[in-house]
């Protein structure tokens, strides 16, 4: 079942807040991301987006980060 | 025994600050990650005993994803004690490489740095609990003030090993700090700040573009007044009424002669500081009185940016267009690096990922980031009398003629080299760290460093420059070799032979290369072949200390390939130039 609220970060509207539940590049990346921060059930909030597919900034927790739109795209979110 | 201990921690989390603390070493620290890429070692006294304290680069975890994060992941294989540097802004994520270094058999001890930071965020941490839960030593700092670091002193013998900190798996260990931070951290909801909202306008591409353009702008022209004002009121009258008549002295003592000449000057009796190409006339003057004011102009509004926070802002502002010349966003800094000096400039390319990346990054900065040594001497070569009254246009004419081909070459070259060398570039990730106001004090000294370095490293090779140039004039190689590159440099670029000359004693330093262009006689060359110079010295081929960093960071054969385009590129450009400032 698809819910409207489910997307993927990249398409997450600005300073809007969204819960991660899911992280879709392979291994290496998600180790990465989670590293960095970005792991299931963390919360984040887009600040910035960049024109013409730029990266976008957001926030997780009190940190700030900008990532590029093709990693927004594996990692998949549900809006609050 | 403890010999030799190591700082580890994410990126921007202080460790620089910390070393400079415990060691009273100095290193460059800002606010912005990646501005360690290599370690550096100092040492301290602990009752009595000298130990070995280590900065190593920042990492998220021991798994490396770039070579900065590699040299730190290594680091760790032969030291005796870990210090652990710890974001109290950001425990959660920090806690992964805590953990990774807790299983390993080596004493730990934490500090957790920016404990104002995360006071003032609303972040509260009970570091008694948490010391406990991790079974060793956990000490709250604030690096930049000095708060905290007795205490880290005083309890380094205490860092252990734990035992109660199996290893386990990646999964494991998420689990495991959610547990701590549950019981160790309490985050209370704070509105959005004045520092938040300019953060915010900073970053948003409709308001960030703007206050880019402006903020650039702006510091340059605080550098150009700033290096002005220190020449004009400072370095000149001193080297005026103090140096010129300790110099005429000196020649007198000498008498004319082979030793006048080296020393003084050329042409006995008349000393020019700038032309004379004495070693302690020339040698002295063009890097302290020319070059040395833009540098702590510079120096002083570079650290203002990095210590704000500023720059990973507008890395992600430009990382479109960056992505196009083959690398992202973060590949500004080292541009920015690069105008003060090539080489920082080089080593900064450390943090971007793949080997694309770095090839492209130190291949443009060499040919078209003009180091503020060249930069200084293009500005006052246009307004140096000898020159000034065959100009045809005020001198800001030629002189935007010769920067906005470099940027133009940096934007085409960077294109092209996008196309053709094969590689990944992947997409950024770039921590963004909240703005701090600068520490004043951390500002001037660092400011002070780097002006230090640079003419630790200046004058020697400007000597050494200044009587090499000497040994070619006084064996009449320059004539010669003025001759033989005659074909060439008229036939291609539409100039006179003694170019050669100059291209050539660029390679040992770039402002000297611009002293040797003005010690030729007046009408030598006009002023649109002054312009072809000076964009062809930038590009043409970087000087000695630059190219020897290239090698080692690039290797061996990227190197060559680096070099054969630097040079095609600055014979296309140079060509291009002549057609359209000089005509066929």
């Amino acid at each position: 079942m698809m819910n409207k609220k489910k997307t993927v970060l990249a398409h997450l509207p600005i300073n809007k807040k969204a819960i991660i539940t899911e992280l879709h590049g392979g291994g290496h990346f998600n180790r990465r991301m989670c590293a960095v921060g970005l792991r299931k059930g963390q919360t984040v909030e887009t600040i910035s987006k960049q024109p013409f597919m730029g990266p976008l900034t957001i926030q997780v927790g009190k940190c700030k980060m900008t990532i590029g739109r093709g990693m927004a795209h594996k990692i998949y979110v549900e809006m609050i | 025994m403890i010999k030799k201990i190591v700082l580890m921690g994410n990126p921007n989390v202080g460790k620089s600050v910390v070393f400079s603390r415990l060691t009273g070493a100095n290193v460059i620290s800002s606010n912005y990650p990646g501005t360690t890429v290599d370690f550096s070692k100092g040492n301290m006294l602990l009752e009595g005993k000298k130990i070995e304290i280590i900065d190593a680069p920042g990492t998220y975890s021991l798994e490396p994803a770039n070579k900065a994060e590699e040299v730190a992941s290594n680091m760790i294989k032969d030291a005796d004690m870990i210090i652990n540097v710890v974001d109290s802004t950001n425990m959660e994520r920090n806690l992964l490489l805590t953990l990774e270094l807790l299983e390993k058999d080596i004493p730990v001890i934490i500090v957790l740095n920016l404990w104002d930071e995360a006071r003032h965020l609303g972040i509260s941490i009970d570091e008694k609990k948490l010391e406990k839960m991790l079974g060793v030593p956990v000490v709250p700092t604030v690096a930049l003030t000095g708060e905290g670091i007795k205490e880290l002193v005083s309890r380094l013998k205490e860092a252990k090993s734990p035992k109660k900190i199996k290893p386990t798996s990646e999964e494991g260990r998420w689990i495991e700090i959610g547990h701590i931070i549950k019981k160790v951290e309490k985050v209370e909801h704070r509105h959005h700040t004045l520092r938040d909202r300019i953060s915010d306008l900073t970053i948003k591409p409709l308001t960030g573009l703007p206050i880019a353009i402006g903020i650039i702008f702006f510091a340059f022209w605080i550098v150009r007044l700033i290096g002005e004002n220190l020449i004009n009121y400072i370095f000149e009258p001193l080297f005026e009424n103090i140096y010129r008549p300790i110099i005429t002295n000196v020649g007198n003592l000498l008498g004319e002669g082979f030793f006048y000449n080296f020393l003084i000057s050329q042409t006995y009796g008349e000393i020019n500081f700038v032309e004379s190409l004495g070693m302690l006339t020339t040698g002295i003057y063009v890097p302290i009185a020319m070059v040395l004011p833009y540098i702590i102009a510079f120096y002083f509004m570079l650290s203002l940016l990095e210590d704000t926070g500023y720059l990973p802002r507008l890395a992600t502002l430009v990382d479109n267009i960056f992505h196009k010349l083959g690398m992202h966003g973060y590949g500004i800094i080292p541009v920015f690096l690069g105008l003060g000096c090539n080489v920082p400039g080089m080593l900064a390319t450390r943090s971007l990922e793949t080997r694309k990346q770095r090839l492209i990054a130190t291949t443009l900065i060499s040919i078209s980031v003009p180091c503020l040594a060249q930069t200084s001497l293009v500005f006052a070569m246009f307004s140096d009398d000898k020159i000034k009254n065959s100009l045809e246009y005020p001198p800001i004419i030629y002189i935007l003629m010769v920067f906005s081909t470099l940027i133009l070459v940096y934007f085409i070259a960077g294109f092209i080299l996008n196309k053709f060398i094969k590689g990944q570039s992947p997409e950024i990730f770039l921590e963004i760290p909240s703005y701090r106001i600068p520490h004043f004090k951390t500002l001037i000294k660092k400011t002070w460093m780097r002006i230090k370095w640079f003419t630790k490293d200046a004058l020697p090779w400007m000597f050494f420059g200044v009587f090499i140039i000497n040994i070619l004039y006084s064996i009449g190689i320059i004539d010669f070799l003025a001759k033989i590159f005659k074909p060439i440099m008229t036939g291609l670029f539409a100039l006179p032979g003694e170019t050669s000359i100059v291209l050539i004693s660029g390679f040992l330093r770039k402002d000297l290369a611009v002293g040797t262009l003005l010690s030729f006689k007046e009408g030598t060359f006009d002023p649109m072949q002054l312009v072809i110079i000076a964009t062809m010295l930038t590009m043409f081929f970087p000087c000695i200390a630059t190219f020897a960093v290239m090698i080692k960071e690039l290797g061996l054969k990227d190197m060559i390939k680096a070099a054969l385009i630097m040079i095609s590129a600055a014979t296309i450009v140079g060509i291009v130039l002549r057609l359209v400032l000089i005509g066929v």
